[in-house]
C-alpha cells in the first residue's frame, strides 16, 4: 500500500460517489448529464490545441532520430531503411508503426537478477508491456466508436458493422461485447504491472494511477450497466443525442449508475489535455521519430544562427604580414 | 512547412472529436420511438413487470423464460405483481406479441434507434406474419 495509488482510487471513488450522490439525493442530473460534458468537450478540445500548438512553437534545432538500424552509408551496406530513414517515405512508413504497432514497445527489455546460482544482471525481451497496451489501446478504440451509437440516429451501417463483430460470440443476454472485456482485462493488467512489479512502482507516480483507475472505473460502471443491472437506453439515448443535437433533455427512469459512468468520461476528457494521456498528440510530434536521419546527405542550418564574425586566415595575414615577414615566419602572399 | 501539416493535423482532429455534432446537422436525425400501447395491450393495463423495469429488464427476463422452457418445460411465470403469464415470446393469445400486436412498434421501433439487433427472430417468427 502506498499514497501514490491510494490516492488516486481514492479520488475516483469520490468523482463517482459526487456523481451518483448528487443525482439520486440531490437532483443534479442537468449539471452531471449536460453542463459537466459539455463542460469537459470545450477543456478537452481547447487544452488539446493549445497543447499541441505549443509543441508546434517550441525549436527543434537538431536531428535527433532514433537510429535502430544501420544507416544509409556506401552503396554495398544494406540500410535499414524504416528503422533508420533517410527519406520522408520511410518517416512515414515508420511512424505509421510506431502509431498502429507501438513498436518502440515491441522492443521493451527488462533488467533482472539470473535466478540461478550466477544471480548475474542480464536483460531480457519483455513482451507483455506491448501485448497488454496493444490490447488495452485498440479494445477501447473499439468501444469508442461504438459508443456513436448514442450520438447518431439512424445508426450508421460501419458503426452496426462493428458491433456486430464485437459480438460475434453472442453469449449471453445481452450479447457480450469482446472488446469492454478486453479493455477491462487490459486496464487491470496494466495496473497490476505497477503494483506488483517493484521496479514499475518505483516509477509510478499518482499521475500514472489516476488515468488507469479512472479508466478502470469507466470500463466497470459502462459494463455493470449493460450486464448486470441494466438502464433504460432510450431514455440514455436520448440524453445523449440531446447532447449532440444542442438542445439537452434530461429523461425520466435513468439512474445514478449512469450519471456515475458519464461523469467519469467527462473527468477524463477533461483531465486528458493536462496528463500523460497527451501522448495521443505527442506522438506525431515526437523529434527521434518524425525526422530523418539524413544529416550526412544534407546540410541543417540552425534557423536562427545569426551572421557570425568570421577573420579567415587570409585577413588575419593582411593585417600582420608586414610583422610576420619582419619575424621571420613564412607567409602565403608577400606584398 | 512543418507547422502546415500540424495545423492540418489538428483541424482533423478537431473534426473527429466534433463528429457528433456536426453529423447530425448534415444528416436528418431519427427522433427517439414514443413507446404507446396499443390494442389488447392497452385494455390489459398489466404486463409482467413495471414500465422501466421491464425497458431495462426484459432481455434478461427473456432469456431466463428461454432456459425455463427449454431445460425445464416450465412455462408458467409468477411475476411480483401477483399475476401468472404463459411464458411465450410469439404463441398464443398469452404470450408477448399475442398482446402486443404490432411487432414493429412493440420490438423494432426501439431495437432499431438503439442499434441492437436481437437475435430472437433467428428461430421465432412474428404471428402476424404467418398466413
Amino acid at each position: 500500500m502506498n499514497q501514490k495509488y491510494l490516492i488516486p482510487l481514492t479520488a475516483v471513488f469520490l468523482l463517482f460517489i459526487v456523481a451518483y450522490t448528487g443525482v439520486e439525493g440531490a437532483g443534479l442530473q442537468w449539471f452531471f448529464g449536460i453542463v459537466f460534458p459539455y463542460a469537459a468537450i470545450i477543456a478537452f478540445l481547447a487544452g488539446f490545441i493549445y497543447k499541441v500548438l505549443g509543441w508546434a512553437s517550441s525549436a527543434v534545432p537538431f536531428r535527433i532520430p532514433t537510429t535502430c538500424g544501420q544507416q544509409k552509408s556506401l552503396p554495398w551496406i544494406k540500410q535499414n531503411c524504416i528503422d533508420n530513414p533517410d527519406t520522408s517515405t520511410g518517416v512515414f512508413i515508420r511512424m505509421i508503426l510506431e502509431i498502429f504497432l507501438f513498436r518502440s514497445l515491441f522492443r521493451n527489455t527488462k533488467a533482472a537478477f539470473n535466478k540461478n546460482a550466477s544471480n548475474r544482471l542480464s536483460y531480457s525481451w519483455e513482451i507483455f508491456l506491448w501485448v497488454g497496451a496493444l490490447a488495452f489501446h485498440y479494445s477501447f478504440l473499439v468501444v469508442l466508436l461504438r459508443h456513436f451509437r448514442f450520438f447518431t440516429s439512424p445508426v450508421p451501417s460501419c458503426i452496426k458493422f462493428l458491433e456486430y463483430f464485437d459480438g460475434i460470440v453472442q453469449l449471453g443476454l445481452p450479447g457480450i461485447f469482446i472488446s469492454g472485456v478486453v479493455l477491462l482485462a487490459a486496464t487491470l493488467f496494466l495496473l497490476a504491472r505497477r503494483i506488483f512489479d517493484a521496479k514499475v512502482t518505483y516509477i509510478s507516480q499518482a499521475a500514472d494511477y489516476f488515468p488507469l483507475f479512472l479508466i478502470i472505473g469507466i470500463a466497470a460502471t459502462g459494463l455493470a450497466m449493460r450486464y448486470f443491472t441494466k438502464v433504460d437506453i432510450i431514455g440514455i439515448k436520448t440524453l445523449t443525442m440531446g447532447l449532440a443535437t444542442l438542445s439537452p433533455t434530461i429523461p425520466e427512469g435513468v439512474g445514478g449508475l449512469f450519471y456515475g459512468h458519464i461523469f467519469l468520461v467527462s473527468i477524463l476528457f477533461a483531465y486528458f489535455p493536462a496528463s500523460k494521456l497527451m501522448h495521443m498528440g505527442g506522438i506525431f510530434l515526437s523529434p527521434t521519430r518524425n525526422m530523418a536521419n539524413n544529416t550526412r546527405a544534407k546540410r541543417h542550418v540552425n534557423p536562427w544562427n545569426y551572421d557570425v564574425k568570421t577573420h579567415t586566415y587570409e585577413e588575419y595575414e593582411d593585417h600582420f604580414r608586414e610583422k610576420m615577414i619582419e619575424a621571420g615566419l613564412p607567409v602565403d602572399k608577400k606584398e | 512547412m512543418n507547422k502546415n501539416y500540424i495545423i492540418t493535423g489538428l483541424v482533423i482532429f478537431a473534426l473527429a472529436v466534433l463528429s457528433p455534432f456536426w453529423f447530425n446537422i448534415i444528416t436528418t436525425t431519427q427522433a427517439a420511438p414514443e413507446p404507446e400501447l396499443l390494442g389488447k395491450a392497452k385494455a390489459e393495463k398489466k404486463c409482467v413487470l413495471d414500465k422501466y423495469d421491464m425497458r431495462a429488464n426484459h432481455m434478461s427476463l427473456l432469456d431466463d423464460w428461454r432456459d425455463s422452457v427449454v431445460r425445464d418445460a416450465d412455462r408458467m411465470y409468477k411475476s411480483s405483481n401477483g399475476h401468472s403469464f404463459n411464458m411465450s415470446l410469439s404463441t398464443g393469445e398469452n404470450s408477448c406479441l399475442g398482446c402486443h400486436e404490432d411487432k414493429a412498434k412493440f420490438c423494432d421501433a426501439c431495437h432499431t434507434y438503439a442499434s441492437v439487433t436481437p437475435y430472437c427472430w433467428d428461430c421465432h417468427t412474428n404471428p402476424k406474419e404467418i398466413e
